[in-house]
């Protein structure tokens, strides 16, 4: 499944414009958290770390409330609307974050499996078979009670996560590419590997690697904010969603409110991501055909 | 097939290999093994019978030989919550999940596939625009707030059954059902675009086009083949409902592995968390290697590839 054009991501933003109902809203909600992450202190209306134990459980103005705490408050008096835009921030910068080192890594590696071969290949390949046949989680797990919870251990842990993906795709996509005329070609000019690698067959490949991206995304969302309920991922003082659901999790009964809303910003998110990524997909395959 | 089974069992052995040596090196890189294995008041005399028994005063290479015949022979230790063997602590809660995941993995078997195959059948209806929007939607919910969520009508609204523990069956379902929904959502999607890529095969048209019934084509002919991809993906769900296991049992206070480990990890029993971790690993490694003896008894191009049909 080559992709022999680059101006291929060109057209893909112009074409734009038809793009169903859903997919606009899920970008309009993509937008929206982007700039919740650049700007919630700025937005916030109280200092999210504020409590005040006479406004303990205040309900928020949908059910009544007042709309000085638009969405009430947890049960430290905290309000949620400030707490919810600084976690969303902090969800969203590990999310970035670790996606970022995880292509890098994974494609770097695939790369490197792919251009030397032999046991160079068969090693890296080993490890991504036995890195995907046990589940992340328990491995993150496993490094967190070894280490302890460091934000930096944690965005390097996430960041991890599925490497492998990368590693195999990129893989796979390289030496197919290799066969192609035009690498031949750039080769038989001399041109070192690395400049045919970065410069020629990257952007050639690059289509699927961000739909892997798209894929992944939602899934280290899951994954930090998962950990994080735990208690193993992100530590009070900083908040994310993760963490606010597990501290609303003990007043469902009398404050469903507080694991709702993270609940439904975590749920968005990644609904948004993987529509717009099977959107995305389908636009590759259309210019495929 | 038997070329191509050694080739996989070599694979499962080598990932065994690989998490037995990652456990070794991450437990020598933090710290002395002896003060993170035992109690902080563990006598002098204690930590020197430890080090002795796990070869601690000998060189890493001759460390790491005696680590594998440790744990080859099973000594692993005991736990420091309650000094209690590892092995007894983990294997009593390894029913427990088993119970739940196994419940689980039919669940979403059950509601996943059929779903799928409709859709497949029914392809840009509004019945399969429906069933796959609800798919995208189960799929991008973390399995703890389904958990949540359903905790919150079933036992707190409607108050039909309890919210965590596990006491008798009732116990058992909202987990279960957590499991099934979360799972069935993604595999509802595998499902259809299997049939579909199937249903789109000359041989399919051949068949219609000589009469033969529809459904029989779908269980006889289009089914059979799509289940090849289905089976691998079913691996994928098991490794799937073992990660969750972590979240979901958390969710309901399931006294399993997942819930276990996640203790263990929070009270840094690392002789627990050691364990656990191999154990989750040989049965993950057993399972893929289940999906694959499968995947080849599916597929004649790999059953029959020792007849030089390949």
């Amino acid at each position: 499944m080559a992709l022999t054009s680059l101006p291929g991501a060109l057209r893909l933003s112009t074409s734009g414009m038809r793009s169903p109902l859903s997919i606009r809203l899920a970008m309009l909600w993509l937008v929206a958290v982007l700039a919740i992450g650049i700007f919630a202190p700025l937005l916030a209306p109280h200092d999210y770390l504020h409590q005040s134990p006479l406004e303990r459980f205040l309900q928020p103005w949908f059910l009544g409330g007042t709309p000085t705490h638009l969405f009430g408050t947890d049960y430290l008096g905290r309000d949620v609307l400030s707490n919810l835009l600084m976690a969303t921030r902090t969800s969203l910068v590990v999310a970035i974050l670790g996606s970022l080192i995880c292509a890098l890594l994974g494609t770097a590696l695939g790369f490197t499996a792919a251009h030397f071969g032999g046991t160079v290949d068969n090693l890296i390949m080993g490890f991504s078979d036995a890195m995907a046949s046990v589940p992340f989680i328990i491995f993150a797990l496993a490094v967190l009670a070894f280490f302890g919870s460091d934000p930096l251990i944690f965005i390097g842990l996430v960041g991890v996560a599925s490497w492998e993906r990368y590693a195999r795709l990129t893989r796979g996509l390289v030496l197919d590419a290799a066969t192609n005329g035009y690498a031949e070609a750039v080769r038989i000019t001399g041109a070192a590997p690395l400049r045919i690698y970065l410069r020629h067959i990257l952007p050639n490949i690059i289509g699927p690697l961000v739909v892997q991206l798209t894929i992944n995304f939602p899934e280290i969302i899951l994954l930090e904010s998962g950990l994080s309920f735990l208690g193993l991922g992100i530590q009070p003082p900083l908040t994310s969603l993760g963490l606010m659901v597990a501290e609303g999790r003990d007043y469902v009964a009398i404050a469903w409110w507080l694991c709702a809303l993270p609940g439904i910003v975590i749920l968005l998110t990644t609904l948004a991501v993987s529509l717009a990524g099977d959107h995305l997909r389908d636009r590759f395959d259309a210019r495929l055909r | 097939m038997s070329r191509f089974l050694a080739n996989r069992l070599l694979r499962a052995l080598i990932t065994l290999f690989l998490t037995v040596t990652f456990v070794f090196i991450v437990l020598r890189f933090s710290g002395d093994p002896a003060e993170q294995m035992l109690s902080p008041d563990a006598t002098p005399e204690a930590m020197q019978a430890f080090r002795e028994r796990w070869g601690l005063d000998r060189s890493i290479l001759e460390q790491y030989l005696f680590y594998v015949r440790n744990i080859a022979s099973g000594e692993f230790g005991f736990s420091y919550a309650n000094g209690r063997p590892v092995i007894d602590v983990v294997t009593e809660r390894i029913p427990k999940t088993l119970i739940l995941t196994g419940a689980g993995l039919v669940t979403l078997i059950l509601i996943g596939v059929p779903a799928g195959i409709a859709a497949a059948l029914r392809r840009n209806t509004a019945a399969d625009r429906i069933t796959m929007s609800l798919a995208v939607g189960g799929y991008s919910i973390p399995s703890f707030l389904l958990g949540l969520a359903l905790i919150y009508v079933f036992a707190v609204e409607l108050r039909w059954l309890p919210s965590s523990g596990s006491g008798d069956w009732r116990h058992a379902v909202l987990p279960i059902a957590t499991y099934g929904l979360a799972g069935a959502a993604g595999i509802a999607r595998f499902t259809r675009s299997a049939m579909i890529e199937v249903l789109d095969q000359p041989y399919i048209r051949a068949a219609k086009a000589a009469g033969i019934a529809p459904i029989e084509i779908v269980f006889r002919h289009a089914l059979p083949n799509a289940s090849i991809p289905i089976v691998t993906m079913l691996g994928f769900n098991v490794a799937g409902l073992l990660g969750g296991a972590v979240l979901v049992e958390t969710v309901f206070a399931w006294p399993g592995l997942g819930s276990g480990f996640v203790r263990a990890v929070s009270q840094g029993d690392l002789a627990v968390v050691q364990f656990m971790v191999l154990i989750f690993t040989a049965f993950m490694v057993s399972v893929n290697f289940t999906v694959d003896v499968l995947y080849a008894v599916l597929n004649p191009r790999i059953r029959l590839s020792d007849h030089g049909a390949h």
